[in-house]
């Protein structure tokens, strides 16, 4: 089966200005492929994280350029670039954050309200199916703050999934969780890569978890050192 | 359908309550003032107008006093002598020519409602030995009334009483208070050019000037053009009655280039009071103004402090795909729902507070507080509540339209 690119980088680059001018990224050229699930490593300050941002389109100071979906991201307007990461991305942080006054259901459902797509009722069906596929359907109508870190976690993931985005962008995704909740999250990841053929891009410093994923990415002072750990 | 922005806007106020509803107040507070303020200043203004209009026509056209001129101004002929006479008033007749003619051309005019012609001579009240100086107004009954309503200023008597006693006349309370004076008693009069009349004493009325009260006496035109030895012709001023008095002073100027006479409106014959009424103004606008800026500060506050604690809700949206003005239009919401609650609450508090002053009795010569209701006003207060909450909101909403996601995630 011939791959099929989904996300791409060309000699993406981008520096910190403070507190001294220095040089976070260099040269950054990588793809991703549908139905992947990568993973990116390397150590804290290897710009692992900051290019996972700049994947996202929520950083746009950088130089080179990034192409989603054969679509030149780089140069878009901030405008363009929330409608894309709301129909194109979904995100998944260490630290859960949802929205703390809305129910669990809410909080899966607000991407897909604001992308429009369905009536209302549809979208609550679609979160409830969400929601039961990680298996916290009886914690729907919780508020969100009210459930345990794992359970938040999944409740994030099933949000990040709502709107079936092309890639599925995690920092530390598991960082918080303990070992058993690791393993669910990292299952379901399995499944939403290779069942439902979405790209999965995950930042981790969890080696077990990185080498268990299709393929590792290092990053070692901006720089890729190696692009496919593994082999 | 709710959009998603509302949906997200209503629950951030539906958790904070108690924020919610002290902004609300504020607006509210601000709101009722400001319509209470302004009725009560157009009440005012609307009371003391009435009052001025009562002893002061809109225009009043009459002729001025000339200064006299030197006999000869040839200085340049050698041969002639030359005549210096030091300026002073000319003892021209104040008589305006041909007043019937006048009168009736000054009544067909589009912007006159009415108007009145009168003689007004200085006069000395006499009862015994007692003697007071004072104004007298020689009047048409129906044309004077028309113009100042001094029906409605009589206490003793009738009006239309000197309407069938040629001598009758007209006195002030503070005259017949200092001089004893009873209804139907007889006064003499002496008038400036010395001619003395018998006169009998019809009513009394009581202005709201206690100045005007112990000197102005009304009667008939024709008693009043003999105390000045004149006749039927003889009339010193016309007074005019026009549509709208706030346009006075530029028809005044029309007037007198249409009669030739000279012409004052009320607001030069009253210029302290013109003052006072802009006075008024400026402090009512100053405070109702102050109340509702306070109003939209406390708006501001909770909307900002809102922002600071929901950095990182803010930063999900964005990240979720929610736009820079997706975030505006969600404070933006915010700020109007507590502006729009307060300014519900403000219109009707102000409709308690004016129905309430409304019925606070504040003197015998004023009555009850004058409160002057207008929808426009209030709506004006609406429309100014509700854009200066707009504003509040906006300026903290932009802020957080700018959070940068990024910057809150690495933290």
């Amino acid at each position: 089966m011939e791959k099929q690119v989904v996300l791409k980088t060309n000699c993406i680059g981008k520096y910190f200005y403070d507190p001294v001018k220095f040089k976070v990224l260099d040269n950054i050229s990588f793809e991703a492929y549908k139905g992947e699930f990568l993973t990116l490593v390397g150590k804290s300050g290897s710009g692992k994280s900051t290019l996972l941002y700049i994947l996202s389109t929520m950083d746009t100071d950088y130089e080179g350029e990034l192409f989603i979906d054969n679509e030149k991201i780089t140069g878009q307007n901030l405008n363009k670039l929330a409608a894309i990461r709301n129909k194109n991305i979904g995100f998944i942080f260490q630290f859960h954050y949802l929205l703390p006054e809305f129910s669990c259901l809410k909080n899966v459902m607000i991407p897909a309200l604001k992308l429009g797509k369905f009536t209302h009722d549809e979208v609550e069906h679609q979160a409830y199916q969400k929601l039961e596929m990680l298996g916290i359907t009886d914690q729907a109508l919780k508020p969100a703050s009210k459930l345990s870190g794992g359970q938040q976690q999944r409740v994030a993931i099933a949000r990040a999934l709502i709107n079936n985005p092309k890639i599925i962008m995690c920092d530390e995704p598991t960082g918080n969780l303990d070992s058993k909740n690791t393993q669910i999250v990292f299952d379901i990841f399995q499944q939403i890569a290779h069942e439902f053929h979405q790209t999965i891009i995950a930042v981790t410093h969890d080696n077990d978890f990185a080498m268990a994923s299709d393929r590792t990415i290092e990053l070692a002072d901006g720089k890729i050192i190696n692009l496919d750990l593994k082999q | 359908m709710k959009s998603v922005n509302t949906e997200i806007a209503l629950t951030h106020i539906l958790t904070r309550k108690r924020q919610t509803i002290v902004a609300s107040f504020g607006v509210a507070i601000g709101i009722a003032i400001y319509i209470c303020l302004n009725t009560l200043m157009i009440g005012t203004n609307r009371y003391s107008d009435n009052a001025i209009f009562k002893t002061t026509p809109h225009i009043r056209v009459y002729k001025e006093d000339e200064i006299s001129q030197p006999l000869s101004k040839d200085t340049l002929n050698k041969n002639t002598t030359i005549v210096i006479v030091n300026p002073k008033i000319s003892n021209i007749s104040k008589n305006l020519i041909n007043p019937v003619k006048l009168l009736n051309d000054i009544k067909k005019q589009d912007q006159v409602t009415s108007a009145a012609s009168m003689v007004t001579t200085n006069l000395f009240y006499n009862n015994g030995k007692s003697q007071l100086n004072g104004v007298g107004w020689g009047i048409n009954i129906t044309e004077a009334d028309a113009m100042f309503d001094i029906q409605s200023t009589m206490v003793v008597g009738d009006l239309r009483a000197l309407s069938n006693t040629p001598n009758g006349i007209i006195i002030g309370v503070g005259i017949a208070n200092k001089l004893n004076i009873q209804l139907n008693d007889n006064i003499s009069v002496i008038s400036s050019v010395g001619i003395i009349k018998l006169m009998k004493v019809v009513g009394f009325f009581k202005s709201s000037n206690a100045v005007t009260d112990k000197s102005k006496s009304y009667m008939n035109l024709a008693t009043a053009q003999q105390l000045l030895g004149q006749g039927p012709n003889y009339v010193t001023d016309i007074y005019v009655k026009i549509k709208n008095p706030e346009d006075a002073p530029q028809y005044a100027d029309v007037l007198s280039k249409l009669t030739g006479y000279t012409t004052e409106d009320w607001k030069a014959a009253n210029e302290l009071f013109v003052a006072g009424k802009k006075i008024r103004a400026v402090m009512f606008m100053f405070i109702s103004w102050a109340i509702l800026l306070v109003a939209a500060f406390g708006i501001y506050n909770i909307l900002n402090m809102t922002v600071s604690q929901k950095l990182n809700d803010i930063a999900i949206l964005k990240a979720n795909g929610f736009s820079g003005s997706d975030v505006v239009k969600i404070f933006v919401m915010e700020a109007m729902v507590m502006g729009i609650i307060g300014t519900i609450i403000g219109f009707l508090l102000a409709l308690l507070i004016v129905t309430l002053l409304s019925k606070i009795y504040i003197g015998a010569d004023i009555g009850y507080f004058p409160i002057a209701f207008e929808l426009s006003v209030s709506m004006t207060g609406v429309a100014v509540g509700l854009l200066v909450t707009f504003f509040a909101g906006y300026i903290p909403a932009r802020k957080a339209s700018k959070v940068d996601p990024v910057a809150i995630f690495r933290k």
